[in-house]
């Protein structure tokens, strides 16, 4: 009897007593698939990362240490971002030289931000 | 042109079955010839959910191996025209069959049909690759749970890996009231979390499994039902209609949710 008396005040007032799952299965869900989305292909990353990294050098002396490569996930769009310090910019001589060696890229697809250290490296 | 989806959710036992026997009975409803493919071998059970076991004398086995012809295998529903069943083989080693076979048998029925529709087995492997190697398109189907919509955001990933990119949601066996009560997850929370097109949102109801008992897909049959509304709207939808989705909460006739909107909790 006192648990039928219990469950009707639970049913009239739920927030009482309630953990409130439908929030917490939301936000475990959140982190869960942010964490599957990324890791799927770890060893896609590395090799993508690899990859990246061969053809910016062509251009630029990039510090391997200092560079970040990373995934986010918003909504359905995962995005790749990576951060590379710039040593030094090659000179053009030896780009026409890459370039000749390897047409397939166009030197004005590529954009080169460059962080603070660039210039100053490149200066001394 | 005819269309080749997928229903396919990673995770086994939230409706998939459910949702493709019903769903081919609604599009055969509105006039469309439709051939369900059961790509789920050694558990088939897509021919129970319609009713048809009885009938069922060759499967997709048979026809890859060349012991009969594709037509031959083919079961028609005799409740409604246009519709038939591709069965699965029940006994045969499922890792006999490969993507290119499957392939092979969806292409060659979308020459006679304008939906084939694949009921896809649970799990990521072999299977769910036979399942997809045809499919233009997927229709996923989760239920609000944490370990559904997981799968569920896992089997997009790879879809689109394999160039399906025409993806849309089935939420299934939603209980409005756990909703209301901030005990489940809603359709709502569900978008946002997987971030994939709604083209479905079905109540969770004791009518499903009656019908599965008696072999007839609740479209067929004879009383209108809330979850026989929800799933000859999927099928409006995929036709390019424009329906609104059913406001499941208006039909609960709970007195204490009723009292409780009453007082504005
Ligand atoms: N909307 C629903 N309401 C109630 N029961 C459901 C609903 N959808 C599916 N079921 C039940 O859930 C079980 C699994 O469904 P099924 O379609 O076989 O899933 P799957 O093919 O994904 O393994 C079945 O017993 C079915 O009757
Ligand atoms: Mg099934």
């Amino acid at each position: 009897m006192l648990n039928m008396i219990k469950r009707f005040l639970e049913m009239l007032f739920p927030w009482k007593n309630n953990t409130d799952s439908r929030n917490r299965a939301k936000s475990r869900l959140k982190l869960i698939i942010a964490h599957d989305r990324a890791s799927i292909n770890s060893d896609m990353l590395k090799a993508m990362r690899e990859e990246i990294l061969d053809v910016v050098a062509r251009y630029v002396e990039v510090d391997r240490e200092e560079m970040e490569f990373s995934l986010s996930n918003d909504q359905r769009m995962t995005s790749l971002t990576a951060n590379l310090p710039i040593r030094q910019v090659k000179r053009l001589s030896e780009l026409k030289e890459n370039l000749t060696e390897n047409s397939a890229f166009d030197l004005q697809d590529i954009e080169i931000v460059e962080t603070e250290r660039g210039p100053e490296e490149a200066n001394a | 042109m005819s269309r080749i989806i997928v229903v396919t959710s990673g995770k086994g036992g939230v409706g998939k079955t459910t949702t493709t026997s019903n769903l081919g009975a609604a599009l055969a409803k509105h006039n469309r010839s439709v051939a369900l493919v059961d790509a789920d071998f050694g558990l088939r059970n897509l021919d129970l959910l319609l009713g048809l076991e009885e009938r069922v004398v060759y499967t997709a086995i048979d026809v890859l191996a060349g012991e009969c012809r594709l037509a031959q295998a083919l079961v028609k529903d005799k409740r409604i025209k246009g519709l038939v069943l591709l069965p699965a083989a029940q006994n045969r080693n499922k890792e006999s069959v490969q993507p290119e076979q499957m392939k092979k048998i969806a292409t060659a029925l979308a020459k006679g049909y304008d939906y084939i529709l694949i009921d896809c087995p649970a799990g990521i492997e072999l299977g769910f690759r036979n399942a997809i190697s045809a499919a233009e398109e997927a229709l996923i189907v989760t239920t609000p749970e944490v370990a559904a919509v997981r799968d569920a955001d896992r089997v997009i990933g790879l879809l689109e890996a394999e160039g399906v990119n025409k993806i849309s949601l089935i939420v299934n066996r939603v209980k409005p009231l756990m909703v209301e009560e901030n005990k489940m997850m809603s359709v709502e929370d569900v978008l946002e979390l997987l971030g994939v097109p709604l083209i479905g949102v079905v109540p969770d109801d004791e009518k499903v499994i009656v019908a599965t008992n008696r072999g007839e897909p609740l479209v067929l049959g004879e009383y209108e039902s809330v979850p026989a509304q929800a799933y000859s709207n999927i099928a409006r939808r995929l036709e390019g209609e424009k329906v609104p989705f059913l406001d499941l909460m208006a039909n609960q006739g709970n007195i204490f949710s009723r009292l409780r909107r009453m007082f504005g909790g």
